[in-house]
C-alpha cells in the first residue's frame, strides 16, 4: 500500500462547470445534533437504485431498532431496517420527493428510544480502530455491507455491496472517498469529516480492503480547509491520501471527482469500475465502518437542514424514515420568506411538495430558499450565446439537446449526445435566457423512444 | 415549460412552489444584461464618432435607433405580442447599424436600412434568437445595393470644410497611395469612414470589455484578428511593404466588425471551437475582399457570408462528450 503523500499541491479541476454561491455559512458551524426519535417513522421499501423490498413485518408486529422490516432477493437491492423501536402498521404508499411512488411501512414509536448523545455515540462516536482491518475477509465486508442495507449516502443511493463486490474482469486499483460536497448549502459531509474523521477513515480502509484497491484517497473541496486539516491529522502515518480539490460545481459528481483527482475519464455510459476505481461518499464510508466493525445496520444518517428560509439551521443525525416536517419543526420551522423547500441541494435536489414524506437513505439535506433566491421563470428566447456549452462538465451543447427534446427531434438529440447528459444542471444555471435546459433534457431522455 | 406555481404546502404562512432543479440560477447574466453590456461597450466608438463627426453622428443614431424601435413596436402590435424592446436588441441593432453608415447617409436611406434590419434581419425569422444573419448587416447590405450613391466612397467625402476629416477619402479607398492616413490617425480615430469604425482604440477597449464580461466570446475577435494578420503579413512579406499589417487591422471596419458585429451571439456558432473557426473565416474573407474585390472594404459581406455558414460550422464542431461518444447499445 502507498504511504500517505504529504503533497499539498492542488489538483487541476475538471474543465468547465459553474460557481454557484455556496451558502454553507448557514449551517457550517453547527455541530451534529441528534434528532429525537419522532412518534412515527415511515420506512420506504425503495430508498435505493435497484429492486424494491418487500415488507418482512406485518401490521402490529413489534420491531426493535435495527430489525429488518423490508428485504429483497435481487442482487441490486438493499434491505431496510427499523430506525426506531415500536409497532409496525399497515404498509401504505408514499410519493417520495423524486416522484417515485413507493410502499412504506409505518412504525409507531413504542417504549424506550435511544436518542441524544447516546445515539450519536452509537453511530459515530467512540473508538474506531483500524488495526486488524487487513485481516478481515473481503467477502465478510461485502456481506456485512449488504446485511446493513448500505447504499450510497451521497444522493444516488446505489447499493454499496454491489460496488464492493470483486469482479475478475475489472480489477480495482483505487478507492476514492468523496467528501467534495459540491452542492451549495449542504454541510452534512463537512461536519462528519470535521467531527468524526475516525469512522470515515476506517470505512475507507474497509472498502479498499473489500475491492482490493492499493490506493486509497479522500477528496475534499478546498472550501473546507478545516476538514482537510482534521483528516490529514487523523491519517498521519496511514495509507490514506487526503487530496484537496478546487471548489467548483459539480466536483462531487463521481466522474468529475475521478477526472480531477486521478486524471482518468469514466467512459460515457460506463461506471468508475470500468477504469479501476470505486467511489464511495464519506457518509457511506462511516456507515460502512459501523456495519462491519460494530455490526450495526444503516438506521440513521446526517442531514443538513438549512437555508435562509429556516429559522435555526442545523446538522442533524436523523432516524431514516422521519417525516421532513419533524426536521423542519426541530429547526424552529420556516421563516416568513421561505419560498421553496428542497430535498437535497439546490442544484440537483427535488422540491418537497409534501412535508409528511419520509427522509430516505439518500437524503443529504433539506434546503429552504426564499422566493428571491429561487431561479426565476421568465424564460426568453435562446440567444445562442453558447454559455450552456461553455459550462457543461461533459462538453455537451445543452441548447441543441434541450430544443431538440422540446420539439421531439430525437435524431438531433442523439447527434448531440443527449444520453451522455448527467443532469447536473450547470447549463440551466448559466443560461442568460433562463431556459429550463436540464429540465427539458430530463424529459427528453424519458420520452425518447428506445430503439 | 413553466414552473408549476401551485400547491402551497408549508404549514401556515409561507407559500412554497414546486419546480424542477436547479433551483438557483446565475443572476449576474440575463439576456437584457448582455444587451446592456453591448450598449456600454458601444459607447466608446460612439463617443469617438461624436468627436469626429459631431451632429452627423447624432442624426444617424437617432434615425436608426428610432426607426428600429418603432418598427419593432409595430411588428409586435401586428402579431399581438408584447413589444420586445425591453430585451434591448432593437436598440443594439440600431446603434450598430448607425455606426456602420456613412455620416452623410440621407434620412430615408437610414430609415430604410433600419426597417429592413429589424424586419428582414430579425422579425421574419421569428424574432430575437431565430435569425440567421446579423440584422444590422442585413439592413446595411440592403441599402448598399439599393442606394449605391448614398453608400459608396463618394458619400463619405465633402468639400464642406466645417469638419476637417470629411474632406479626406476613407482610408481603405486610398490604400497604398499618399493619401492613406498615418497609423496614429487610424489608432485615435482622426480619419474619415463609417461613423463607428474610425477609432481603433475605442473599438479595442469596448471590445475587450465585452470579452472580459464574457458577453462576447473572445474566440471570435481572436480568430478574425489572427487570420487577418496572417494574410496581411504574407502580403507584407511578398510586397516588401512594412506596417501593412497594422494598417489593415486599424484601418476600415475590421476592429469594429470583429468586436461588435461578428460577436453577435445569435448569428455566430455555439461552441468555442466553432466561434474561433467563424472568426478565422471572417478575417480571411475580409482580407480577400479587400485585396481582390472592387470593394475597398469587406467586413459586411464577410460577416453575412459566415453567418450563412454557421449551421454548418455548428454541425462540424459538435464536441465529443468527456468520456467518449454514447455507446450504441447492443440488442
Ligand atoms: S445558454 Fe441559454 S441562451 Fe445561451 S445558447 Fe444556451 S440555451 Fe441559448
Ligand atoms: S445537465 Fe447535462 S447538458 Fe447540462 S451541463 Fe449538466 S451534463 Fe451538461
Amino acid at each position: 500500500m502507498t504511504v500517505a503523500a504529504e503533497g499539498t499541491a492542488k489538483l487541476p479541476a475538471f474543465q468547465r462547470g459553474v460557481h454557484p454561491p455556496q451558502g454553507k455559512v448557514f449551517s457550517a458551524d453547527m455541530p451534529i445534533k441528534s434528532l429525537p426519535a419522532p412518534p412515527q417513522v415511515f420506512m420506504a421499501m425503495l430508498q435505493h437504485t435497484g429492486a424494491p423490498c418487500e415488507p418482512t413485518v406485518k401490521s402490529k408486529d413489534e420491531v426493535a431498532l435495527g430489525d429488518v422490516v423490508g428485504d429483497c432477493d435481487a442482487f441490486v437491492s438493499a434491505p431496510v431496517h427499523a430506525s426506531i423501536s415500536g409497532t409496525a402498521a399497515m404498509a401504505s404508499v408514499a410519493t417520495l420527493p423524486n416522484g417515485r411512488h413507493v410502499r412504506t411501512v409505518p412504525i409507531k414509536a413504542n417504549g424506550e428510544q435511544r436518542t441524544g448523545e447516546a445515539m450519536i455515540d452509537d453511530v459515530l462516536g467512540g473508538e474506531w480502530s483500524t488495526r486488524g482491518i487487513d485481516a478481515i475477509d473481503p467477502d465478510q465486508i461485502v456481506t456485512a455491507t449488504r446485511d446493513a442495507g448500505l447504499v450510497g449516502l451521497g444522493g444516488a443511493a446505489f447499493p454499496t455491496h454491489v460496488k464492493l463486490t470483486r469482479n475478475e474482469k475489472t480489477p480495482i486499483d483505487t478507492l476514492l472517498v468523496n467528501g467534495c460536497e459540491c452542492e451549495p448549502y449542504l454541510t452534512a459531509d463537512y461536519r462528519l469529516m470535521l467531527e468524526y474523521p475516525a469512522p470515515v477513515l476506517a470505512g475507507a480502509l474497509l472498502a479498499a480492503k473489500a475491492v482490493g484497491a492499493r490506493d486509497v484517497l479522500i477528496a475534499v473541496e478546498d472550501n473546507k480547509p478545516m476538514a482537510i486539516d482534521t483528516l490529514r491529522r487523523a491519517v498521519r502515518g496511514g495509507e490514506v491520501r487526503i487530496v484537496e480539490m478546487k471548489t467548483k460545481y459539480p466536483m462531487g459528481g463521481e466522474k468529475q471527482t475521478i477526472l480531477s483527482a486521478l486524471g482518468r475519464r469514466v467512459p460515457t455510459g460506463g461506471l468508475p469500475l470500468d477504469i479501476g476505481v470505486v467511489v464511495v461518499n464519506v457518509g457511506t464510508a462511516a456507515a460502512l465502518a459501523r456495519a462491519v466493525l460494530r455490526g450495526k445496520p444503516l438506521t440513521h444518517r446526517v442531514v443538513t437542514v438549512t437555508g435562509p428560509g429556516i429559522h435555526q439551521p442545523k446538522n442533524l443525525l436523523v432516524p431514516i424514515g422521519t417525516p421532513y416536517r419533524a426536521l423542519i419543526d426541530f429547526c424552529d420551522g420556516l421563516t416568513e420568506s421561505a419560498g421553496r423547500i428542497i430535498a437535497g441541494g439546490p442544484m440537483m435536489g427535488f422540491t418537497l411538495a409534501n412535508l409528511d414524506v419520509p427522509v430516505t437513505k439518500g437524503t443529504s439535506g433539506v434546503v429552504v430558499l426564499t422566493g428571491r433566491e429561487v431561479r426565476q421563470a421568465g424564460e426568453t428566447q435562446c440567444v445562442r450565446c453558447g454559455r450552456c456549452a461553455d459550462v457543461c462538465p461533459l462538453n455537451l451543447v445543452a441548447t441543441k439537446i434541450a430544443l431538440a427534446a422540446r420539439s421531439k427531434d430525437w435524431l438531433l438529440a442523439k447527434r448531440y449526445h443527449m444520453a451522455a447528459c448527467m443532469e447536473c444542471g450547470c447549463c440551466a444555471y448559466a443560461c442568460p435566457a433562463k431556459i429550463p435546459l436540464v429540465q427539458l433534457i430530463r424529459m427528453g431522455k424519458v420520452q425518447m423512444p428506445r430503439e | 415549460m413553466t414552473d408549476k406555481t401551485d400547491k402551497p404546502t408549508a404549514p401556515a404562512g409561507p407559500v412554497t412552489h414546486v419546480a424542477p432543479s436547479p433551483h438557483v440560477g446565475d443572476r449576474s447574466m440575463t439576456t437584457r444584461r448582455m444587451m446592456t453590456d453591448v450598449l456600454i461597450a458601444l459607447a466608446l466608438p460612439t463617443i469617438a464618432a461624436a468627436i469626429v463627426f459631431r451632429q452627423h453622428l447624432l442624426w444617424q443614431l437617432l434615425g436608426c435607433v428610432g426607426a428600429a424601435a418603432v418598427t419593432e413596436a409595430l411588428f409586435a402590435a401586428a402579431r399581438r405580442k408584447p413589444w420586445s424592446i425591453t430585451d434591448g436588441s432593437a436598440v443594439v441593432t440600431g446603434v450598430i447599424l448607425a455606426l456602420s453608415l456613412p455620416w452623410s447617409c440621407p434620412w430615408y436611406v437610414t430609415g430604410i436600412a433600419a426597417v429592413v434590419a429589424v424586419v428582414l434581419g430579425k422579425m421574419i425569422f421569428g424574432g430575437l434568437g431565430q435569425n440567421i444573419f446579423n440584422p444590422a448587416m442585413v439592413g446595411r447590405a440592403f441599402v448598399m445595393i439599393g442606394f449605391v450613391g448614398a453608400m459608396g466612397a463618394k458619400a463619405y467625402v465633402t468639400s464642406d470644410p466645417a469638419i476637417d476629416v470629411l474632406t479626406q477619402a476613407t482610408p481603405m479607398t486610398v490604400w497604398g497611395s499618399e493619401e492613406f492616413p498615418r497609423l496614429g490617425a487610424l489608432f485615435w480615430g482622426n480619419t474619415n469612414g463609417s461613423l463607428g469604425e474610425t477609432s481603433a482604440i475605442a473599438c479595442l477597449i469596448g471590445g475587450l470589455f465585452l470579452c472580459i464580461r464574457r458577453t462576447a466570446a473572445w474566440q471570435i475577435p481572436a480568430g478574425v484578428l489572427l487570420s487577418a494578420s496572417v494574410i496581411a503579413s504574407v502580403v507584407d512579406l511578398s510586397s516588401g511593404e512594412t506596417m501593412d499589417v497594422l494598417k489593415h487591422l486599424f484601418g476600415g471596419a475590421l476592429l469594429f466588425g470583429a468586436f461588435f458585429i461578428a460577436t453577435d451571439p445569435v448569428t455566430s456558432p455555439l461552441t468555442p471551437k466553432g466561434k474561433f473557426i467563424f472568426g478565422l473565416g471572417i478575417g480571411s474573407l475580409v482580407m480577400l475582399l479587400r485585396l481582390l474585390s472592387n470593394y475597398p472594404e469587406g467586413v459586411m459581406f464577410a460577416v453575412l457570408l459566415m453567418n450563412g455558414l454557421v449551421p454548418l460550422i455548428n454541425r462540424w464542431t459538435i464536441p465529443t462528450p468527456v468520456g467518449g461518444p454514447v455507446p450504441v447499445r447492443k440488442t
